[in-house]
């Protein structure tokens, strides 16, 4: 075997050194279901999606480096019952009515809901009370849909250097706050273009006045399964 | 508070200037500015803001992550209950109440005129003297009905808490059981002499002779750690003590804290010297506020005494010093990374690791964080020799473990035992004579059923951080996992998915247990979040989260068992009751207008 070669699930995936299992596994054209990772951010760790199986041991594909020779656990029906669990808790954590939702089609989580056939929520929603921002002439900021990612956190910090977004709160009462006098995002100066506005996986930081271009069932994961576009999930901006 | 005399650069000036500015003091600005206060207003926020360069949302994400920080008015007397689950043993929900009621007041309620506001919060560590209540963050231990009713007193005649009586905030060590630690005679200075005179190299072949592991839980070879920190590149440093003691039924380090912190500082003076470390940093939790003075009068005797400052015991070129970094209200800063994070302002979420703090830690330097029973063990390593310690406890297992034991039994407190010792020799020692069940190494740790109690305190069997709760035969354990699981819920840090939601989720079902809405259907939901909890949480806080309710599943089913429903199903709720509001809206109440039986 290469020297920089590793398995999942039987099959060798080469790798750059310095690359994640889940980076290598997606350039290898395997896919790993995964929500807080994004092209280019430092990976965040927190959604656990990724979770696989490292030489019998559980990990985390985004954090976790390749190396030569490991043999990893990806797609056994054992990880994706764990999978599917954690995508449940996510539906009933937050808010997520996918029919009336911009983001329908577009939506990582709907996707890998639909990927791990998740037929229903399973668990009573907690209905939690949170908030929407419309206050910004440009995007609605509506954390009914957050799934504490941090993506946004680090696009606005890393990539647009405005530091807009920070996770604060503690367990269930986490969320999102901004980074202005009052809280709200208009008097920040946040844009539409920036790297924060094109990161969110699910529908909680959406554009105005762009709604439905593409009509419902003609968008990206309507079509083709999200484990089929692991070529667009490496290479993607947006 | 009133501001007269007192503008925004009066209150906040002298308390920025104090920590230099310095963003990495951000807990301690914050802490200070409360104090002075009573609650974090926006204003503060602002100006503290402006001052350190910080972002507003760091400050705000900073005060609401842990629990001892306010944003609002929450009394000029804040009560908070322990509520472990040794302080409900104790009889903590009926004194709650009382004083609720004295006051008139509801939990969690701030009183009109703001005088004051009661609550509970997790374990204090004054499991052996409970129940305990904070107020403002100073411990009052052993409550009893009278001391409620002087409390409240006190609160109404809004009598300083300076005038408060003394004896309200005495905690006894309630030390049982010495052995070569907590016996230990050392002239201050003694045993660091002599590591320096074995040399930083010398001195850490005695670490690794002695096979010593870490006492906080993880049970990692010290020597080794310090080795790797030691050889790890970088510009500095960091010796980090970890006295976060928030495990539930932990309170060895506040005994340690109180009245061996000599012992503690020279075994940070230790690992300074050995690491190459200047500067020793120790995260103190903030339920043991009350020993702060105490603590810095140490090592300002310390450094009076050469031990601490500029080259040390004239050693030239060793220079090691102290500071001291109170928490806030966080069981997950328990957590290494986590206690890093927070040591640098930040919430205490966990890092990923690796790497490991050996090699990245405080401000992304090598840093040895242990913890305090460790610390003070390494004292006694260099006065003693590594071969020496090593005589000592078992093979896997060298030298001694202080336990504290609280529950049912005649004698709580602080027991020194070598290791291998068996829990029925212990329950023997502190007069547990009706034992059904032992929790040992905290809300995290291991249940034990009698049949186990021929079992050993090592590494190799029951491995603990020091906890061991004692449960009589009346106890329902089934409470007592759901007492662990609330406490779960309230301590996850909610960053990792599974520990979020799965804590909360599994205090739902524990609850509609309790409720007696439940069927075996829960028993199973239960099982599943267990294994996901156990495999994929980032952290040790969600990987152990599980545990007090498996244990309590397998060892002590029919508490379970005799709140469950015999049927497939039941709902959460009650149809019938949820309807009315449509009742009242339709202002009729007769039968028809109720669900009937056949539901």
């Amino acid at each position: 075997m290469n020297e920089n070669t590793f398995v999942i699930d039987g099959t060798p995936i080469p790798f750059e050194p310095g690359q994640s299992i889940l980076q290598a596994a997606l350039k290898a054209d395997v896919f790993i279901p995964h929500l807080c990772f994004f092209p280019g951010l430092k990976p965040n760790g927190s959604c656990k999606l990724c979770t696989v199986v490292v030489n019998g041991r559980p990990g985390s594909a985004c954090t976790l480096l390749a190396r030569p020779g490991i043999e990893v656990e990806n797609n056994t029906p054992e990880l994706n019952d764990r999978r599917r669990l954690m995508l449940q808790m996510l539906f009933v954590e937050g808010n997520h009515f996918c029919p009336g939702c911009e983001k329908s089609g577009n939506c990582q989580l709907q996707a890998l809901a639909y990927e791990l056939e998740m037929m229903t929520p399973h668990f009573n929603h907690f209905f939690p009370s949170r908030k929407v921002d419309a206050s910004h002439p440009e995007a609605f900021l509506d954390m009914n849909r957050c799934i504490m990612c941090g993506l946004c956190v680090q696009a606005s910090r890393d990539v647009d250097k405005k530091n807009i977004f920070a996770i604060s709160g503690r367990g269930m009462a986490s969320h999102i706050v901004i980074n202005t006098p009052s809280g709200r995002l208009k008097e920040s100066n946040f844009s539409s273009s920036d790297k924060a506005a094109n990161v969110c996986p699910v529908g909680a930081i959406l554009p105005k006045r762009r709604g439905f271009a593409t009509p419902i069932g003609q968008r990206r994961y309507d079509s083709l399964p999200i484990s089929t576009q692991t070529e667009f999930l490496t290479t993607r901006k947006a | 508070m009133s501001l007269v005399n007192s503008s925004v650069e009066g209150v906040l000036e002298p308390i920025l200037e104090r920590y230099l500015r310095n963003p990495h003091h951000l807990m301690q600005i914050l802490r200070e500015t409360q104090e002075r206060l009573g609650f974090i207003p926006k204003w503060a926020v602002d100006y503290i803001s402006e001052a350190l360069a910080l972002a507003r949302t760091q400050i705000q994400s900073v005060i609401e992550f842990y629990a001892f920080f306010y944003d609002s008015p929450c009394g000029k007397y804040r009560i908070l209950f322990s509520d472990n689950v040794t302080d409900r043993m104790q009889g903590n929900t009926a004194l709650l109440a009382r004083m609720l009621s004295r006051l008139g007041l509801s939990q969690g309620q701030v009183s009109g005129d703001g005088l004051v506001s009661i609550d509970t919060t997790s374990c204090t560590g004054m499991c052996d003297q409970g129940p305990a209540l904070l107020v403002n963050n100073h411990a009052i231990p052993r409550l009893s009905s009278q001391r409620v009713d002087a409390i409240c007193t006190l609160i109404k005649n809004q009598t300083p808490l300076e005038q408060w009586p003394s004896a309200f905030f005495s905690v006894e060590d309630n030390i049982r059981r010495k052995d070569v630690l907590l016996s230990a005679e050392l002239t201050n200075g003694q045993a660091l002499q002599r590591a320096i005179e074995l040399g930083p190299q010398g001195m850490l072949a005695e670490m690794k002779t002695s096979n010593f592991r870490g006492r906080g839980g993880a049970g990692f070879t010290t020597g080794v750690k310090w080795e790797a920190c030691r050889n790890a590149p970088g510009e500095t440093r960091y010796v980090v003590c970890n006295a976060d003691e928030g495990e539930p039924g932990t309170f060895k380090d506040r005994v340690l804290l109180n009245s061996y912190a000599e012992l503690l500082f020279e075994g940070m003076s230790i690992a300074g010297f050995v690491i190459g470390a200047s500067k020793g940093l120790l995260y103190l939790r903030a339920e043991y506020r009350y020993m702060l003075e105490k603590l810095q009068a140490t090592l300002e005797a310390r450094r009076k005494a050469q031990l601490l400052g500029k080259n040390i015991l004239g050693q030239k070129g060793f220079d090691f010093d102290i500071e001291i970094h109170m928490g806030a209200g966080a069981y997950v800063c328990g957590e290494e990374t986590a206690l890093i994070e927070s040591l640098e302002g930040k919430p205490g979420r966990p890092r990923i690791r690796p790497p490991f703090p050996a090699t990245h830690g405080y401000l992304g330097q090598p840093t040895v964080v242990n913890n305090v029973e460790t610390l003070a063990k390494a004292t006694l390593i260099a006065q003693n020799g590594g071969a020496w310690y090593k005589g000592l406890g078992t093979k896997l297992s060298t030298g001694t473990k202080l336990l504290s034991i609280s529950g049912d039994c005649d004698a709580p407190g602080i027991y020194e035992y070598p290791f291998g010792v068996r829990i029925s020799k212990i329950l023997e020692d502190c007069g547990a004579r009706n034992a059904m069940a032992v929790q040992v190494g905290g809300a995290a740790g291991t249940c034990l059923a009698r049949h186990e109690f021929g079992r050993k305190i090592a590494f190799e069997d029951v491995s603990t951080s020091g906890a061991l709760m004692v449960f009589g035969n009346n106890r329902d354990m089934f409470e007592v996992a759901r007492n662990f699981t609330h406490f779960f819920k309230h301590e996850s840090c909610g960053f990792c998915t599974p520990c979020r939601v799965g804590t909360t989720l599994l205090c739902n079902l524990l609850d509609k247990i309790a409720d007696g809405k439940a069927t075996s259907y829960e028993m199973n939901e239960l099982s599943r979040l267990h294994q996901l909890l156990k495999t994929s949480s980032h952290c040790g806080l969600g990987q152990t989260a599980w545990r007090p309710v498996y244990d309590t599943m397998q060892k002590f089913r029919p508490s379970y068992d005799r709140r469950l429903q015999q049927k497939d199903f039941e709902p959460a709720f009650a149809m019938d009751a949820a309807l009315a509001p449509a009742r009242e809206i339709m202002e009729r109440d007769d039968a028809d207008a109720h669900l009937g039986n056949e539901l």
